[in-house]
This record gives structure tokens, C-alpha cells and sequence, in this order.
């Protein structure tokens, strides 16, 4: 093949200064790369949504699946009768536990997310202002927990709060404490959890905006008159809040739902609407209602959420 | 110092004297307003700054020229107070530095990036330094607006940062540096981000502003045009030395080193052997150059020695026939000419080999067409004309 | 200023000393011969032996194996088309309604994720009679919608970093788009999509709340098994497992940073 129709997409892509122009003509494959995943989000993402508020409508029955269809039909197969049930979402207001388990969630998740902002960013600002050849290691030290087990790393806090624990332990040798005190299955144990598996999300957002911080503005602003507390709260802080939102929300959304935490390191009274969302599913196997607590939860929680994200841009994104 | 003294430096001079700068530096007696002395910055094993003493006099305009790594930024750092000497010591206005925080000097600095706060207005940019110090509001907002004015830019004090021009951009910055009246400012490549029409406009305007305002500037700068148009004084550095001190006249006619002469300008540099040297003139043969050099000033060297005479392009004179004069004449052949406009620059190589760079005005249309290719001409000067250089 | 850094390095070390405690102390305990937590009863390899005896943790192993593999294998093909698609195409209907989709998984809470799947599943078997049974199907197809959102994020950061002008001249030289795709933007992208494998093996591998909906019964993943273990409360074995996983990891992570110095080293060298 000459070289002349290639000189000729050149031209084509110099005429119009971007690439995709010309793939466009290549359909098959074209079409291909977009729509396999396309389908494959469609069918395993987007309907399965659609789904959970079809059945957030219907009724519980003893059945296989354990639900009414939302339509029936009559015996003569004359005409169908569509039931909409709002019962569920109206149980949902009615009993103040649902609400409170929203609302403790919410308070949850926003306590440690800010927890989680005060641990780690120490972290990743000194990580971020390591040498360069330094950093390596130490991002490396924050990720490492990241990769081996989730589950374990809760469990490992177990093992360090229980009451005959090393952590009781140590308190009382050095005299804090004189019997145990309980610190397993409290909201405190929960906050810990969460703080000790979301910290990377939280570091690695924060790293990508401090390391890109230009070191003259800090200067700058000492040379105006500055102390460094100060120099802090008005340059650096507001230089990195895009890190610091996108960090937030990457530790806020999902303590939110969280489940294995509540469960294994929370009390019998640590209310969190992951909890409850499962157990309405698998011990109360009433899959209506538990579908209206993830319809709720997904628009009141998820959705607002996600729309400041996408109105703030993706600046801090890792 | 305290806060109140770092204020201070606002009130002092609120009234800026518009009477021609003294030239404080050729009086002995006069009492340096910053003094450098022996001043070392070590960064591990490397000096960045050696050993460097400097007295500079109030109301000058000092350039510090060196190229990059030349330890240029290091020193205007310390007297920002960003980075501590490993010894020596700076007085500013008879104060020592040593101990005192940047927030706490009466100092200012303008950034090479500019260092604008991308999340402020221009407005709260400029006020900046103001706020830190506790002013009320209404003076804080009636010095902005005349800051802003004086640099042209009060139509633009609601925009953001990144919404200004390059050279908008170098104004709110220097406004943001003046508006706290320092007594000193420190400007790093204040330039050096502009392109070169609006360079050239901006030079003046920052010397304008320094005369009115009476504020003492440092600049520091990689581009000796700059500094010779900006300055009344100009350091040149090296290595973290300096190497020579002078007006920006001293140093392009008088420069004391073969680095000085080479950075400041172009140059011919011709190899030769001095053979008289006297207290009023040097005569130096040289075998590059194919004749014998007269100096018309004295040097200290042995009698001998290998030296170097420094004669600038603009100062030879080119003709196809013999001049009368033996010295200071050699012989060549014209090699390249560049017609740049106002000038033209010959490359003429010499028997020896040796390549001298000419330039010669066009005062007259066809200057151009005198000298072509190939001819071969006569380059001769003035006894006063070269420097005679021994390091 | 001194004072300030030495504020921030205390509680920074505090912060790694926070990351690393609980994981040095599974290790510790997983040698000790007591059953009881805070009893120290020497040191053994006693939980080592039971756990690899153990095989209802060892069958569940496999399984997750099994199910992480071939979900990463999915995820990385899936996720790589989609990042391409997003960067590298142009405008194309429904674009906005991709990326939408591509990125909400990664927030989606996963009891949500995992509840609106199982309701998928249960649905279709109804209408469609497929698939038939819950259990590892439906755990690679539940794993693989996640894992592939964040292989697209990867590819899709590593595509936008890189230079357009590579593939430009590519086509300049006569390559055809298929061509092009293979020669020269796959082994460019090859690191973004090899560490979009390994972090969709660590995902899958460590799911419980989304493999627990979709499973049937009889399919126990790793996490599934240790849940229900470490609900009753310490058990050792499970820390002789976890001190396992940490010391895989940690190697794999050593061995990824070796390679990268000398990666780092050699391109120093040739520059």
C-alpha cells in the first residue's frame, strides 16, 4: 500500500485537528468497542435499578420470588390490573426507625469522614512534600493495607478492642483505666473501623492536590505578612478543597452504606441503613421493603451527592 | 521585630520624595541602607552562595545578572528571609535579619511565577498583605483602588487570576508587593515571563514606579539587557560569587574578568603577550589577531604575560582600503554578513583562523551593499576602544 | 517553621503507626499458641497447620480464586473498551449516558449494587429462565460490572495523559485503525491496564456484601467463609490466613517497587 492515503488522513486530521474524526469512518469496530460495554452496563447497571423500584412498589408475599408482580392478570386473561404499591414507602415514613436510621448513618459517616480529613491529612501533606524519591515509598506504605484484605483489616480491630484485648491491656499498665473498658461493639469502634480502611481514599486525593501546590504561594503570602498557622488556612486550605471534597465524598459514600462495619465492630444499637437494608433482605426476607430503603437511600443520599461531585468538576480525582 | 514595627514600615514614608535619585554609591561616606556582609548558603556540599559581600544605598535600582545556578535567587531568598546563610550576616536599614521570620521583615518580594493566589480577585489579591496586618476595611479598599490605578488596573479588580493577561498578571503582582510601602522590594525575573515588545514597555514603567515611590529594588535577572536598562548598579555572579560591581556603563566598557565581558554583551576575544606596559597605556602582540594592540590604560600584570584584549563588534571599523594606522589593524576576509534593520553583523575570519564579529550601523540606505561576501577588508580601532584582561 | 514540620512528621508517624498496629499484631497472633487474644501462649505454627486443613476455607479459596481471575480477565476488556470509547472516540450517542454509568459504581453503596443485582438475577430467571442458579455466574457478572468501572477510570486517565501525536503519526506511517489500536496504543496503555487487573483481582477477591446477594447457596467465597467465622468472634486460623495475605502482598508490592526503581533507573541512564 502507498503512503498516499495515509498522507491523505493527515490532512484530514490537520484539517480538523482531532482524531476521532477519522476513526469515525471505521464503523464495525467503532461500534463495537462502544456498544459491548455500553450493553453490558445497560443490562447489569442501569436495569437493575429499574428493577429494585418496580418491586419497591410491590407487595411481600410468601412466594418464590418473595413478591407480588406489580400486574395481573385476570383469569379470564380479559384485562391486567396494575397494583402500585406505596405501602412500603409510606411504612418507611411511619416508623421513625427507618429515619433514625438514616440519620444516624448520615451522622456516622460524616463524623468519621471528618476524622478520616484529620488523619490523613497530615499524611499525605507530609508524603507530598517528601523527596521525590521518598514518595514512592511512603504512598506505597498507605496503598500496601489497601490490598490485602478488607475483611481482615476489620477483624484485626477486633482483636485490638475487645475487652481482654492489648489495647485494654496497655491502659490500665500505664494506669489510665482500672478495669476494662469496653470499646467493641460502640459507635467509637465503628468510627475507627471506618477512619482505619477508607484512609487511603482519603490520602491519595489529598496527595494529588498538595503535590501540585506551588510552593511560592505559601512563600508569597509569609511575605505578606503571614504567619504559617495563617499562611495555612488561607492559601493552602483553600488551594487543595477540591482534594479535600473529592477525598470526603470518596470515604463519605460509602461509610454511608457500610455494612461489615457496623457489623462486626459496632453495638447491637449502632443503627446504620446498610445494616438494616440487609437484614430487612435476609432475615426478614421482605425484598419490597428492603428495594424501598436502597430507592430511598440512593435518591435522598447518593444522588445529591453525586451531583455536587459533578458540578465541582473532576479536579482532585486521582 | 514585632508587628507593630512591621507595620510601621507603612507609615514612614508615607510621602515618597520625587527629587532625583543621589548616586549614594559613589559617596564613601554614605551609610549603606542593606549591607551583605560574608554571606555563605550552603544547600549539603554545595555552595550556592559564597562568601558574598554587598552594600547597597537606598533608593537604587540593583541588579543582581548571573545565569541560572549562579546563586542569584538563593541570595535574593535570604534577604526574603526563606532561607537562613549558613554564615555571614544582612543588615537591612542597620537591622540584623538574623532570627527574623519573612512575615516579620520589612521586606516585600515579587515571585518570578508571580505566586497570585488563583482562588482571590485581583482586589483581595492586592489587599492581601494589607488584611494581615489588621487594617481597617476602608483603607484597606482606598489603598487597593489607588495601587490599582497607579498600575492601570483598577477595571480589573473584581477578575480572578487566571482571567488576566501575562502581563496584567505582573502588574497586580507588583502591586500586591508595593502596597505594603516595604522599604525594600526584592523582584525576582520581574520580566522574565513577558514576550519581548511588552518587556521593553514594562522596563520603563517599573523604573518610573521606583522614582515615585522611592522604594529601594533588588532585582534579580538572567538578562543582562534588562539589567542594563533597569539598573543604576549591577552584580554580576558566578559560581555564587560575585564577580564584579559597577554601574551598567563600568561594566560593559570596563569589565574586569573574561566572564564579565563575555556575559555583558557580545565580545571579541583576542589572545596575545603584553610587551610594554606602561602606567598610562599596555602594548600587547598578538599572533590571533596578526598585529600589534595598543591599550590606552594600565594594567598590573608580568612582563610576558598571556592576557586577553576584549574589543566589542560595535567598536571596529571595516574599509576595503589600509587605514593609516598600523595598530590596532588586522586583515581579513568577510565570512557571513546578517542584515538585521539597523545593523549589519560581519563574521570576518582572520589568517590566523580566528573569527571576529563586527557590527556597523546602516546610517545610510545602502550601507548594505558596501560589503559583500568574500571581500577582503581592514578592521581597525581607537586605542580606547578594547580593555586589556588578564583573568 | 522548624517547629511546624516537626508537629507535622509526629502526627504523620502516629498515622502510619494507625495503619500498621492492627496488621503487625494479626501476625503476631496468628504464632501464638493460646486461643485467647490477650493470653501470650508461646510461640507456635499450630493455627498455620489448622488452617490448611481447614477445607472449607481452602475450598472457598479456590472458589474466590477462581471467581477474581476470571472476573479480572472480564473487567479489564470491558473496562479498557469503555475508557477508549470515552477518550478516543469522538462524540457518540449516549456518551454522557457511558461515562455516567461508568463512573457510578465506584460510589454506588454496595448494598445497593448488590440488592438491585440479585433482584436482576431473580427477575430474569423468571422471565428469560436464565441463569438457572445463583452461584459463580452471577458473582463474575456482579464482580466484572464493578471491577470494570474502575479498569475504564485507569485506562481512561492513562489515554487523556497521553500524547495524540503517537497515534497520529502511527496513522501517518499507513497504520489502519485495528492496526493502530494493537501496535501502538495497547503497549502504551499496557501499565494502566495491568494495574486495573490486579486491583479488580484485589476487589473481587475481597467482596463480601455484593458476592453474599448474588450467591447461591453452596458457594461460599474466602470473605463469605471468614464473615461468618469472624462474626463469632477471634478465631485463629483466620489470622494465620490474613498473615499469609499480607505477606503476598507485601512481597508483590516490594517487587513492584523494585521494578519501578529500575524502570526509573534505566530511563535515567538512557536519557
Amino acid at each position: 500500500m502507498s503512503k498516499l492515503p495515509g498522507l491523505a488522513r493527515v490532512g484530514e486530521v490537520l484539517a480538523n485537528r482531532k482524531l476521532p474524526a477519522l476513526v469515525m469512518k471505521v464503523n464495525w469496530g467503532r461500534q463495537m468497542v462502544i456498544s459491548i460495554p455500553f450493553l453490558w452496563l445497560a443490562i447489569f447497571f442501569f436495569i437493575p435499578f429499574v428493577v429494585v423500584l418496580k418491586i419497591s412498589f410491590s407487595e411481600a408475599a410468601i412466594a418464590i420470588p418473595p413478591f407480588s408482580d406489580l400486574f395481573e392478570w385476570d383469569p379470564d386473561g380479559a384485562y391486567a390490573t396494575f397494583k402500585l404499591n406505596l405501602g412500603n414507602f409510606l411504612f418507611l415514613l411511619e416508623d421513625t426507625f427507618y429515619l433514625d436510621a438514616y440519620l444516624s448513618s448520615v451522622k456516622i459517616a460524616a463524623i468519621a469522614t471528618a476524622l478520616t480529613l484529620i488523619v490523613g491529612f497530615p499524611m499525605a501533606y507530609l508524603i507530598a512534600r517528601a523527596e521525590p524519591n521518598r514518595r514512592l515509598f511512603l504512598l506505597a506504605l498507605v496503598i500496601l493495607p489497601f490490598w490485602t484484605s478488607f475483611l481482615l483489616r476489620v477483624y484485626a480491630w477486633m482483636a485490638l478492642l475487645k475487652r481482654g484485648g492489648p489495647i485494654n491491656d496497655i491502659l490500665i499498665a500505664f494506669g489510665f483505666i482500672d478495669e476494662p473498658i469496653r470499646m467493641l461493639q460502640t459507635d467509637f469502634a465503628v468510627y475507627i473501623g471506618i477512619v482505619y480502611t477508607y484512609l487511603p481514599f482519603m490520602i491519595l486525593p489529598l496527595y494529588s492536590v498538595i503535590e501540585k501546590l506551588d510552593g511560592s504561594l505559601l512563600e508569597a503570602a509569609e511575605d505578606l505578612g503571614c504567619r504559617p498557622i495563617q499562611s495555612f488556612f488561607l492559601v493552602t486550605v483553600p488551594m487543595v478543597m477540591p482534594g479535600i471534597i473529592a477525598g470526603c465524598l470518596l470515604v463519605f459514600i460509602p461509610a454511608v452504606g457500610e455494612y461489615v462495619i457496623p457489623s462486626l465492630l459496632g453495638g447491637s444499637d449502632t443503627l446504620m441503613i446498610g445494616r438494616v437494608l440487609w437484614d430487612e433482605f435476609s432475615i426478614n426476607r421482605d425484598w419490597p421493603m428492603a428495594s424501598a430503603v436502597a430507592i430511598v437511600m440512593l435518591v435522598v443520599l447518593v444522588l445529591p451527592i453525586m451531583f455536587v461531585r459533578n458540578r465541582i468538576g473532576n479536579k482532585g480525582e486521582v | 521585630m514585632t508587628t507593630e514595627e512591621k507595620s510601621n514600615q507603612t507609615n514612614s514614608d508615607t510621602n515618597p520624595l520625587t527629587a532625583p535619585v543621589p548616586d549614594l554609591w559613589r559617596d564613601p561616606n554614605a551609610t549603606p541602607f542593606v549591607e551583605i556582609e560574608n554571606i555563605t548558603k550552603k544547600f549539603g556540599d554545595f555552595t550556592a552562595v559564597d562568601n558574598v559581600s554587598l552594600k547597597i544605598y537606598k533608593r537604587e535600582l540593583f541588579c543582581l545578572l548571573g545565569g541560572s545556578g549562579s546563586g542569584k535567587s538563593t541570595l535574593l531568598r535570604m534577604l526574603a528571609g526563606f532561607e537562613a546563610p549558613t554564615s555571614g550576616r544582612i543588615l537591612i536599614d542597620g537591622v540584623d535579619m538574623a532570627g527574623i521570620q519573612p512575615w516579620n521583615r520589612p521586606v516585600n518580594m515579587m515571585f518570578q511565577s508571580y505566586a497570585l493566589f488563583p482562588h482571590l480577585s485581583v482586589e483581595k489579591n492586592v489587599g492581601f498583605g494589607l488584611r494581615r496586618d489588621g487594617m481597617a476595611e476602608e483603607d484597606v479598599k482606598r489603598r487597593v483602588k489607588e495601587m490599582l490605578d497607579m498600575v492601570q488596573l483598577g477595571h480589573l479588580a473584581k477578575r480572578k487570576p487566571n482571567q488576566l493577561s501575562g502581563g496584567q498578571r505582573q502588574r497586580v503582582a507588583l502591586a500586591r508587593s508595593l502596597i505594603k510601602r516595604p522599604k525594600l522590594l526584592l523582584l525576582d525575573e520581574p520580566l522574565g515571563a513577558l514576550d519581548k515588545k511588552l518587556r521593553e514597555e514594562t522596563q520603563f514603567e517599573l523604573i518610573n514606579l521606583q522614582e515615585e515611590l522611592g522604594v529601594t529594588f533588588i532585582v534579580v535577572t538572567h538578562d543582562q539587557e534588562e539589567a542594563m536598562t533597569l539598573s543604576t548598579r549591577i552584580g554580576v555572579m558566578n559560581h555564587g560569587e560575585i564577580v564584579q560591581v559597577g554601574e551598567p556603563h563600568d561594566i560593559y566598557e570596563y569589565p574586569n574578568s573574561r566572564y564579565v565581558a563575555q556575559f555583558v554583551g557580545s565580545v571579541n576575544m583576542i589572545a596575545g603577550k603584553v610587551s610594554v606596559d606602561e602606567v598610562d597605556h599596555v602594548v600587547v602582540e598578538s599572533e590571533e589577531a596578526g598585529c600589534t594592540m595598543r591599550i590606552d590604560h594600565g594594567i598590573s600584570c608580568a612582563p610576558n604575560q598571556e592576557v586577553h584584549v576584549a574589543l566589542r563588534p560595535e567598536k571596529i571599523m571595516v574599509a576595503h582600503d589600509k587605514p593609516e594606522q598600523d595598530l590596532n589593524c588586522m586583515k581579513g576576509r568577510i565570512e557571513e554578513i546578517a542584515y538585521m534593520g539597523s545593523l549589519s553583523v560581519f563574521r570576518v575570519r582572520l589568517p590566523s583562523g580566528k573569527e571576529i564579529r563586527v557590527t556597523q550601523p546602516n546610517y545610510a540606505r545602502d550601507m548594505g551593499a558596501r560589503f559583500t561576501w568574500e571581500d577582503e577588508v581592514y578592521l581597525y580601532w581607537d586605542v580606547d576602544s578594547s580593555v586589556v584582561l588578564t583573568v | 517553621m522548624k517547629r511546624r514540620s516537626y508537629f507535622l512528621m509526629f502526627t504523620a508517624l502516629l498515622g502510619f503507626i494507625f495503619l500498621y498496629v492492627p496488621m503487625i499484631s494479626l501476625v503476631i497472633y496468628s504464632f501464638n499458641k493460646s486461643k485467647l487474644v490477650g493470653v501470650w501462649g508461646g510461640w507456635s505454627l499450630k493455627w498455620y497447620g489448622e488452617l490448611f486443613q481447614n477445607e472449607q476455607i481452602i475450598d472457598a479459596a479456590l472458589l474466590s480464586f477462581n471467581i477474581a481471575f476470571i472476573t479480572s480477565c472480564l473487567a479489564v476488556i470491558l473496562g479498557t473498551m469503555a475508557g477508549f470509547a470515552l477518550t478516543r472516540m469522538g462524540r457518540f450517542k449516549g456518551k454522557m449516558l457511558l461515562s455516567g454509568w461508568i463512573t457510578a459504581p465506584l460510589v454506588m453503596p454496595e448494598v445497593i449494587t448488590g440488592l438491585s443485582l440479585l433482584l436482576l438475577f431473580v427477575t430474569m430467571e423468571s422471565l428469560f429462565g436464565w441463569p438457572a442458579e445463583r452461584g459463580t455466574l452471577t458473582i463474575i457478572i456482579a464482580h466484572t460490572t464493578f471491577c470494570m468501572a474502575y479498569v475504564a477510570v485507569i485506562v481512561q486517565s492513562r489515554l487523556a495523559d497521553m500524547d495524540e501525536s503517537l497515534e497520529e503519526a502511527a496513522m501517518d506511517l499507513g497504520a489502519k485503525p485495528s492496526s493502530l489500536f494493537f501496535l501502538v496504543t495497547l503497549p502504551l496503555i499496557a501499565p494502566a491496564i495491568i494495574s486495573g487487573w490486579l486491583l479488580s483481582f484485589t476487589l473481587s477477591l475481597d467482596d463480601l456484601v455484593i458476592a453474599s446477594f448474588v450467591s447461591g447457596p453452596g458457594n461460599s467465597t474466602l470473605p463469605m467463609v471468614i464473615f461468618s467465622k469472624v462474626r463469632l468472634g477471634v478465631t485463629p486460623e483466620v489470622n494465620a490466613l490474613a498473615t499469609l495475605m499480607i505477606l503476598i502482598v507485601a512481597v508483590g508490592v516490594v517487587v513492584a517497587m523494585l521494578q519501578m526503581r529500575r524502570k526509573q533507573k534505566n530511563d535515567e541512564t538512557e536519557a
